[in-house]
């Protein structure tokens, strides 16, 4: 029995940030082993480029910090490492990929002050520091050359084991009006890991979403924002702007909306808040693929939006219970 | 009786109950204790006098000490015995700061002292009936042991429409008021009519949560022949208890921050509360017991148990069976706003309503880690807060950014720590913050007061100085005066002389 002197709450429901972490890890799991069994070993090799070099330069970070090195397990290194192989071309030379995943740590988390400080999502800073880098590496989009089942047993192609490529154009970039939203969705067509199944990713969200590791507010705002623009677009003149169906099932907008722009750190708190930055980034998914030069925007308009993050939370704040509503609260200076 | 929308505020939580461990547990009484501590300091720091002296003896419900205000609520001897020593002894407060206490040998009588006739409380008019729950010693049973007849009288003078009892206990363990409504149902209803008649009230309401049903049961019973009273069931949602959160469950208004619940013609007090009123208006009896439940993994046996004010925690915890080797942490209260007892040995007061020994499993002690800001908390924040913002401004002492994030309007209910995935200490954060702006506050009016006094004996002096040059002048004015007058008089003297 000890009589130190502590404040209550005497007793905790019993949620830890690497519960949330490891949970996050095991929604992207479907997504990826499929991403696997489309790009072959090469995927693969990514991804454990991407975590175990996302691991290290946590753990050598958090040394050099003087911080715990015991949180290295914590599951925030690993997801970030995770999230970044899922945003990378399967076919990404492993030293890009070591680069990317140690400057996500590194520079993307740990200049900042380490684990909640980060003003960018980590992983998406290096996405978009590698395309800039290294746009030819980051723009060679193999197709998709999947297990087949042969006559004697399942047949592994020269392409999925690595030892040949196949080049090919992913759907943003290339004529997408080609593809059915259904074939989108089911993922056969180029692309990284995470932007080729929606459905499979969709399905991690629910994950989440059941899991209440994160809310709907910031897919669901994320999605209209998409959706809604396109939607109206295609109806003004269905040539030349794709129609809603292909922006939410192409490229990486579910992947965006459930893993990428929930991402606690770097998203707002309040909810009022959630919908701002949700539409806001859905909003520029849509202008920065339709108008701009790169074809995937998910990238930019998340870190885009992360920026204005501290700002959303100092001005949108919830209701305090008993006083009027206000939808902007007037802080201090 | 109503059962209301699923989420009447928004915010709060579902913390896991263990009411189970209790709730089919009758009150006990617990055996008269050897010794009786009863604290001569206040929750709130306001001193009470003793009006008896070591060797004196006490009858049980004689009145033993006193303070100067209404504020400072009467004590009154539990037992029957003999006064063996004044001292400092360790009290409730989580510091376990020694206060000066009354320590009472008992006897093995266990009769009321006086004989206290029923009396018809009809016959007493709103202030007499008010003055008798002053003097009885009453303060809320709830928890935040506030004088329920200074309560009583605002309310009156307010003109106060609704009283609103809380039987929510939405605190997880306990079940004293589940089965203090259960198996003192008309005594409640009774002392809510009294109540209700006090201050002038047209009706009361009697909120209690739907998983008490046993409760909802027993009260609509008890009421259903009086027409003003009605029972109101209520989700169970942490934190239904307090007061601004159970006015919204049941009527649906809101009171506005730093506004009190009188402003809008409503006063909350509780069951058990209203039945302490009931004791002392029927019997005049005064406030010297209450029902505690003593309940956690930490203790072989839970029980309700009646318990003489001033007993030492050390009885009920041997009337339980004693501690279990787990235990690991001990609390008077409930496990979300209750606090730490600092000695086995410290005396309950009239305020603790819970007494848990709490083990490894059930505190789920982790280290902190830092906030993802995943936004749990305001989640969580039935006030509409921003916890991880105050905590951010409060842990660097910018205690002024994190009274601009609501840190005012917290009610310390821990709704937010207990969801904290980073198991931030978020409550302890506030709790200090709100010490330090209280001590910057009070250092500040120190300071004024300090200037003030200053001021006025500077202008004391100088008023001094001014009339004392003034007195100077007077008089020099007056001798030049005189000095002339004699001039002239010699003058004209000896221009007679001379004539």
């Amino acid at each position: 029995m000890k009589y130190e002197i502590v404040s209550g709450p005497h007793t905790h429901g019993g949620d830890s940030s690497s519960l949330i972490m490891y949970q996050v890890v095991l929604a992207l799991v479907p997504a990826t082993l499929f991403g696997i069994y489309l790009f072959g070993l090469s995927a693969l090799m990514v991804l454990l480029t991407a975590c175990a070099s996302a691991l290290i330069t946590e753990w050598l970070m958090l040394y050099w910090r003087g911080a715990n090195r015991a949180s290295v397990m914590d599951g925030s290194a690993l997801l970030t490492g995770w999230l970044l192989a899922m945003s990378l071309p399967p076919a990404t030379p492993w030293w890009v990929v070591v680069l990317g995943s140690a400057f996500a740590i590194a520079i993307g988390k740990h200049a900042y002050g380490g684990l909640g400080n980060n003003l960018f999502n980590p992983a998406m800073l290096a996405r978009v520091m590698l395309l800039i880098c290294f746009p030819v590496e980051l723009t060679d989009w193999h197709a998709v050359t999947p297990i087949a089942l042969g006559e004697h047993g399942i047949v592994l192609n020269s392409y999925w084991l690595g030892v040949d490529a196949m080049t090919a154009a992913t759907p943003l970039s290339h004529d997408a009006s080609a593809l059915s939203p259904l074939a989108l969705m089911s993922g056969q067509h180029a692309g990284s890991m995470g932007e080729t199944s929606s459905l499979l990713i969709l399905l991690g969200g629910v994950f989440l979403l059941w899991r209440k590791v994160i809310n709907a507010v910031i897919p669901t705002a994320l999605l209209l924002g998409l959706a809604v623009p396109a939607f109206v677009l295609h109806l003004v003149s269905p040539e030349h702007f794709l129609s809603a169906g292909t922006h939410l099932f192409s490229g990486a907008a579910f992947l965006a909306a459930f893993f990428i722009a929930t991402d606690m750190v770097t998203s707002p708190a309040s909810s009022k808040g959630q919908w701002v930055y949700g539409v806001g980034c859905g909003v520029l998914i849509y202008l920065i693929r339709t108008f701009g030069n790169y074809p995937e925007g998910a990238a930019f308009a998340v870190l885009i939006m992360n920026a204005t993050t501290p700002i959303i939370d100092h001005y949108l704040r919830p209701a305090v219970f008993g006083a009027k509503p206000t939808f902007f609260k007037e802080g201090k200076a | 009786m109503q059962t209301l929308f699923a989420k009447p505020f928004r915010g709060g939580i579902h913390p896991t109950g263990h009411k189970e461990r209790t709730e089919q547990s009758q009150i006990e009484k617990l055996p008269t204790p050897k010794r009786i501590f009863l604290g001569l300091q206040q929750r709130n720091g306001t001193l009470l006098t003793p009006l008896v002296k070591v060797g004196d003896y006490v009858g049980k419900g004689q009145l033993v000490a006193k303070g100067a205000s209404d504020m400072a609520v009467p004590l009154h001897s539990p037992v029957n015995g003999t006064v063996v020593e004044i001292r400092d002894y360790v009290s409730a407060h989580p510091s376990g700061i020694k206060i000066k206490t009354l320590i009472i040998k008992s006897s093995e009588d266990n009769s009321w002292s006086e004989n206290y006739p029923p009396i018809n409380p009809d016959t007493l008019s709103q202030d007499e009936m008010i003055q008798r729950i002053l003097d009885a010693g009453i303060v809320g049973l709830g928890g935040a042991g506030f004088p329920s007849g200074v309560k009583l009288r605002l309310a009156k003078q307010k003109g106060v429409h609704t009283l609103l009892i809380n039987g929510g206990e939405c605190e997880p363990y306990l079940t004293c008021d589940d089965r203090l409504m259960q198996e003192h149902a008309s005594e409640v209803v009774a002392g809510i009519e009294l109540m209700v008649r006090a201050i002038g009230a047209k009706e009361a309401l009697v909120a209690v949560e739907d998983n008490k049903p046993r409760s909802i049961e027993a009260l609509s019973h008890a009421a259903s022949e009086i027409e003003n009273i009605s029972v109101k069931v209520v989700p169970s949602l942490y934190p239904m208890g307090s007061e601004r959160h159970l006015i919204k469950a049941v009527t649906g208004k809101t009171v506005a921050p730093g506004e009190l619940s009188v402003a809008l013609g409503i006063l909350v007090h509780n069951v058990a509360t209203a039945r302490a009123v009931y004791h002392a208006l029927r019997f005049n009896r005064p406030l010297i017991e209450r029902v505690i439940t003593v309940s956690g993994g930490g203790i072989e046996q839970p029980k309700n148990l009646v318990v003489p004010i001033g007993t030492p925690v050390s009885d009920l915890l041997t009337a339980c069976g004693g501690l279990t080797m787990s235990a690991q942490r001990l609390v008077a209260g409930g496990p979300m706003m209750g606090q730490v007892i600092p000695s086995p040995y410290t005396p309950v007061d009239k305020s603790i309503g819970g007494l848990l020994a709490l083990n490894e499993q059930e505190v789920r002690d982790d280290q902190s880690h830092d906030c993802l800001r995943c936004g749990r908390c305001v989640s969580a924040c039935p006030m509409g807060l921003m916890p991880f913002q105050m905590a951010a401004h409060s842990r660097v002492s910018d205690y002024e950014g994190a009274q601009d994030y609501g840190l005012n309007n917290c009610l310390l209910c821990g709704a937010c720590s207990y969801v904290c995935p980073s198991r931030i200490p978020l409550v302890q954060h506030f709790s200090h913050a709100r010490g330090q702006i209280n001590a910057q506050r009070s250092m500040a009016q120190k300071s004024a007061l300090a200037r003030k006094l200053t001021d006025a004996r500077k202008q004391r002096l100088d008023r001094e100085a001014a009339a004392k040059q003034a007195e100077k002048e007077a008089k020099a004015a007056a001798r030049k005066k005189k000095a002339a007058e004699k001039k002239a008089k010699q003058a004209a003297a000896k221009a007679a002389a001379g004539e």
